[in-house]
């Protein structure tokens, strides 16, 4: 186990580190990353994660990931755009304080359509911004898998896999054996605290 | 696109190179990416960049300078007046919006396209699209005297008057259209960069990756995350592709639903949009010609990207050419005095010269860009996007200038001439645009290192089955 730590990290006192959060690992090709994602689940580890400089085609099949849910949301972001757009140009110009410009309708649907349009992707893209960031918990400046001594890699050329603790049934000494197994490089216990 | 696989140990020759090169030349590896891109970003800035620095933000602050006459003594300074009461400030606007249109269609409609040659240039462009819409934003908002005051009748709030905005105005859809267009390139821009300011972040210390660190927000790279920021890139790619559209559509709204001849016509959105496509993409050639020289990424900006951009811009440049066509046989064909008369005026009146301009730079310049030799000379393009530079402005000038100071009013026709403060303004706003954009390559990663990344993968991934 210790053997799997960085210099430096050996030589912080081991209880400052808090509770270990996973193990982690790095691959240097896509390939790797999924087929080593594979062979974790199928020894029974669930809660994995991966951390990787792009997407990576076919890490949501193989990790069992659901498809994301933020379409709905986006949606219904769009709707709400086009009904408050439909609502402000109709109160403001036929209720509020209908005024005669031009000898135009206070309201038609034609004249109506530019400003709905522009609302209805303002507020959907507002949607699918802040959305993603909601689902993802970001912004988040801190996270344990910083502390991985080669996180840097999963920015760059890397591709890493973490093994989280999942509840407090935890075997790190296994996990890093089976990871090196598959040929992963780099591979360390991450603690919660640096 | 087996031919891309890698190449190990390939040194291209940058005199010899040809357009059949790969989208990413040389050793493609994931660091290479990650070093020649954020080595832009990394290493100090060198004295030629201070030294445009200089000269740019010298001649944006002509730009404050002007402003603040304009502010201070009243839109009288300009030029404009009755009849032409629309004149350089407009032309402007329209000039700089269309400039902001190659951005988006390259990051949005060429990523639903699938054209992965887009990976290259996309966040570069999307910078333009941000500087020339802000660029653009000066002029109808000094335009109106006092912008403060405009606030009223330009954002929907109840104010002391308990007036509302004209909802059926054009220029009301125009203020919602351009902000818009603004905010959806900017959030656009901001979420391609989240990965690579990331990227930025794991390879800085001290402050540099305390900043960097802040605005990645704390990206991680996890597969959670690509997984929502997948759909959400693809969604927003989605919105901004009849966003896109729709901008330049309703600016020329602002013409075709009045009624003066030359502007009243109902081939405006596309011919509009088209012209917009035409100079944004001769805006974005002209500055990365110079930047990949300047900044050594020729193996990132392939002659192959070049050349993509010209067949782009020859083929903006033929539904333009298409469209001057059809206005003046519908003019003749339409049998309308006022409407005969207006384009008459425009080829012969006295302001032949700017029409003829016009149709050089924008139809007769482009065509050499049928030969390939020619999209592959680097000095012969550049000097063509120069041409469409000018000839996007021309034509905006054209249709603006031209269409007001001879209308169904003999009485009432007048020559425009600019003023100082019109010529300064303008220069000034380019140099606003060029430092903003000499800001962007030193500070902001221009290559999109993740989808680049991606692309490369593609590609091993490919090579493998072959």
């Amino acid at each position: 186990m210790a053997t799997a730590h960085t210099e430096d990290r050996a030589m912080v006192p081991a209880d400052a580190q808090g509770k270990p959060f996973a193990v982690a690992t790095t691959f240097y090709s896509t390939t790797d990353l999924v087929d080593a994602i594979r062979a974790v689940r199928k020894k029974g580890y669930r809660k994995l994660d991966a951390h990787t400089p792009f997407p990576v085609h076919g890490i949501d099949e193989a990790m069992g990931e659901k498809r994301s849910k933020l379409g709905y949301v986006i949606a219904a972001c769009g709707i709400a755009g086009i009904l408050v757009a439909q609502g402000l140009q109709y109160w403001t110009a036929a209720v509020d304080y209908p005024l005669i410009i031009g000898g135009k309708p206070f309201y038609a649907v034609e004249f109506s359509i530019p400003i709905t349009f522009e609302l209805m992707v303002l507020l959907a893209s507002f949607a699918a911004v802040f959305g993603m960031l909601a689902f993802n918990g970001l912004p988040r400046f801190n996270h344990p898998v910083f502390n991985y001594s080669h996180y840097a890699r999963a920015t760059d050329d890397g591709f890493v896999l973490v093994v989280e603790r999942d509840g407090n049934h935890f075997e790190p000494t296994a996990i890093v054996e089976l990871l090196n197994e598959l040929g992963g490089d780099n591979t360390e216990i991450v603690h919660e605290d640096a | 696109m087996a031919d891309i696989a890698i190449k190990p140990n390939t040194q291209i020759d940058l005199l010899n190179t040809t357009i059949d090169q790969p989208l990413v030349a040389g050793e493609p590896s994931y660091h290479m990416v990650t070093e020649s891109v954020c080595r832009i970003v990394e290493d100090k800035p060198t004295k030629l960049w201070f030294a445009l620095l200089a000269v740019t933000s010298s001649v944006m602050m002509v730009l404050f300078v002007m402003l603040g006459y304009l502010v201070a003594t009243g839109i009288g300074v300009w030029g404009n007046n009755i009849p032409v009461a629309w004149a350089w400030d407009i032309t402007n606007f329209v000039w700089w919006i269309g400039i902001g249109h190659a951005g988006t269609l390259i990051s949005a409609i060429l990523f639903l396209l699938r054209q992965r040659w887009r990976t290259a240039i996309n966040r570069a462009a999307e910078a333009m699209t941000l500087f020339a819409v802000a660029c653009a934003a000066i002029y109808p908002v000094f335009h109106t005297g006092r912008p403060w005051r405009a606030v009223y009748w330009l954002l929907p709030y109840p104010n002391t008057m308990q007036m509302w905005l004209n909802f059926r105005s054009p220029l009301e859809w125009d203020v919602f259209a351009v902000s818009t267009y603004g905010t959806v390139s900017l959030l656009f821009w901001y979420v391609g960069l989240l990965p690579d300011l990331a990227t930025i972040r794991d390879r800085a210390t001290g402050l540099r990756k305390q900043i960097y660190g802040f605005f990645s927000l704390g990206w991680r790279g996890s597969a959670h995350h690509w997984k929502h920021y997948e759909l959400a890139y693809m969604v927003l790619a989605g919105l901004s592709t009849p966003l896109v559209l729709s901008v330049h559509s309703i600016v020329s709204f602002d013409f075709a639903v009045s009624i003066l001849p030359g502007w009243h016509t109902t081939i405006f959105p596309p011919y509009f949009v088209a012209g917009a496509v035409f100079s944004g993409f001769g805006m974005v050639l002209t500055l990365l010609i110079i930047t990949r020289k300047a900044l050594n990424i020729e193996h990132l900006i392939t002659l192959k990207h070049i050349d993509y951009m010209c067949k782009v811009m020859l083929a903006t440049s033929m539904i333009v050419g298409y469209s001057y066509a059809t206005e003046y046989f519908i003019a003749w064909y339409g049998a309308v005095n006022g409407e005969q008369f207006a384009f008459f005026n425009r080829l012969t009146g006295p302001f032949w010269w700017a029409t003829w301009s016009m149709i050089f730079c924008n139809v007769v310049a482009p065509l050499p860009l049928w030969w390939a030799s020619v999209r592959s000379n680097i000095a012969v393009v550049f000097v063509i996007t120069i041409f469409v530079n000018i000839g996007m402005w021309f034509e905006r000038f054209v249709i603006i200038s031209i269409s007001l100071h001879r209308d169904f009013l003999p009485s009432s026709w007048d020559y425009f001439r600019p003023t100082y403060v019109d010529v300064l303004t303008y220069i000034g706003s380019i140099g606003l645009f060029l430092t903003l954009y000499l800001m962007f390559i030193k500070f902001v990663p221009m290559i999109a290192i993740a989808e680049v990344k991606g692309a490369i993968a593609q590609d091993i991934e490919k090579g493998a089955h072959h």
